[in-house]
């Protein structure tokens, strides 16, 4: 899709949210006017996870056909994770505060999965930083990014199992009785978030291949 | 040559290596003593057994860092990487071989640091013992190949720890908890996938 | 505003800081690819000048 129609489509999508979020929504009757964090950290969330998602892709093609767009796809997705994970994390933060008072909580799931996973995607950078470009780099990012999607699964196991013994603390259900308009704008704002994503992800990517293709007019030039 | 006696040639060469040069290991033991102790300096008096049970698997993740850092030097010292690559054998045996002589070293280093800890704590049980053994095959495997990575780049000693602690955290989890099929898990699904992803970390193309 | 309400709008207000974040960026890029595409306009009429010095050089 080209880019202009993906950021109108984005623009959109993300009005129409935000209206639903505050003019259509019922204010929830357990959690109070504070719920309505939920309607964009949680999609923030799932765009993440996308785009890890995503990264892990490209770095499978990338190791598949050697390709060295799929490196630069790979990374920009990954980036784009990060972005998104550090915004999860600070909702969810804003959202601990505004519930239980406390910015952060062990308890909660989330947040802790998201702190290894921001951990360890950082690390990514530091791998590709510390690596000359070249196709070793994109290797070592390729593989890094698999070991990535392959640790999600295994942290929500081990973050849900951990909980036994840190210390159970009754925590809330996010939502999962959640009434149809909820449930409705919910879906929007994820669609949205997705979308706008997209729309990141691609314009980085022009970006960046727009510098590659300066490069190498500059030294046809020379 | 067989892929097993490849991987056997390898082993044997790291550990006489070490045998010769006595560095890791003895490093690896005293560091783990220090961090023992540093731990009952740390914690406040009436802490109970779970907690120093925690500070016992903090003590085992540092020193296999610590073991992993060192696991790689004499390739990127002589070069050795690029001979390692030369050879007729698989790449993922070089891997095997590497994993299986950092196994050795931590095995090793916990011979002693685990009655220092059932000393100066609390006693350890049959199950810790088991998940430490599992954790080991999972620090092995999955450091082994942080630890190629590491190499590659150029602030070795700092990119491996950031590679290595993360994916680390689950282990830790597993351990304190004495998840056994949890550890057991997570070192089928890494081993296998640290053997499968060796050969791309140590291509140059 | 009640203080529930002061945490709703903080964390839609970060993430409306990130993007124009991100707008920052990407007008800073513009900006250095804007430059660098000049210098390589300068080089391409160069290179022009110095294959064909005589010939006039179309503007704009």
């Amino acid at each position: 899709m080209r880019l202009p129609a993906l950021a109108a489509i984005t623009t959109g999508l993300m009005g129409a949210a935000l209206a639903l979020i505050f003019f259509y929504a019922p204010t929830d009757a357990d959690q109070g006017f504070s719920q309505r964090i939920f309607y964009f950290h949680v999609p923030i969330a799932l765009t993440s996870y996308a785009c890890f998602g995503w990264g892990a892709w490209k770095a499978l093609r990338y190791l598949r056909t050697r390709d060295e767009r799929a490196d630069l796809e790979s990374y920009v997705a990954i980036h784009q994770g990060v972005i998104f994970g550090a915004l999860t994390l600070i909702t969810g933060s804003i959202w601990a505060k505004a519930s239980w008072g406390v910015w952060w909580s062990w308890s909660e799931n989330q947040l802790v999965l998201f702190l290894v996973l921001f951990l360890f995607y950082c690390a990514y950078f530091m791998l590709r930083f510390s690596v000359a470009p070249g196709p070793q780099r994109a290797n070592l990012s390729a593989v890094y990014a698999l070991f990535g999607v392959v640790l999600i699964p295994v942290s929500i196991l081990a973050i849900r199992l951990s909980e036994r013994f840190i210390h159970p603390v009754a925590f809330n259900e996010h939502g999962t009785n959640m009434a149809a308009s909820q449930f409705f704008t919910f879906c929007v704002a994820l669609v949205a978030m997705l979308a706008l994503a997209a729309t990141m992800y691609n314009v980085e990517l022009a970006g960046k291949r727009l510098d590659a293709r300066l490069r190498e007019l500059r030294e046809a030039l020379q | 040559m067989s892929y097993a006696a490849d991987v056997a040639a390898l082993t044997r060469k790291d550990l006489l290596l070490e045998l010769r040069a006595k560095e890791t290991l003895p490093a690896m033991l005293l560091f783990v003593l220090s961090a023992l102790t540093i731990f009952h300096f740390a914690l406040p008096h009436g802490t109970d057994d779970k907690a120093s049970l925690g500070l016992l698997w903090s003590a085992l993740i540092f020193t296999a860092l610590l073991g992993l850092t060192r696991a790689f030097v004499a390739e990127r010292e002589q070069g050795m990487f690029d001979a390692l690559i030369l050879t007729p054998a698989d790449r993922s045996a070089i891997w095997l071989a590497k994993a299986l002589s950092v196994l050795a070293f931590l095995v090793a280093a916990e011979l002693v640091a685990l009655p220092a800890f059932a000393a100066f704590f609390s006693g350890i049980d049959g199950r810790t013992v088991a998940a430490v053994a599992l954790a080991d095959i999972g620090i092995a495997t999955v450091g082994t190949l942080f630890g190629a990575m590491a190499v590659a780049g150029r602030a070795r000693e700092l990119l491996l720890p950031l590679l290595f602690l993360p994916t680390a955290i689950p282990i830790v989890v597993g351990g304190v908890g004495g998840y056994l099929w949890f550890l057991a898990l997570y070192d089928a699904i890494f081993a296998v996938l640290s053997w499968a992803a060796f050969e791309y970390v140590v291509s140059e193309v | 505003m009640s203080t529930e309400g002061k945490y709703v709008a903080a964390a839609y207000l970060v993430v409306f800081v990130v993007l124009l974040a991100y707008v920052l960026i990407l007008a800073l890029k513009l900006q250095r690819l804007g430059q660098e595409v000049a210098e390589l306009v300068e080089l391409a009429h160069k290179r022009r000048e110095d294959r064909e010095p005589d010939k006039a050089v179309a503007v704009g």
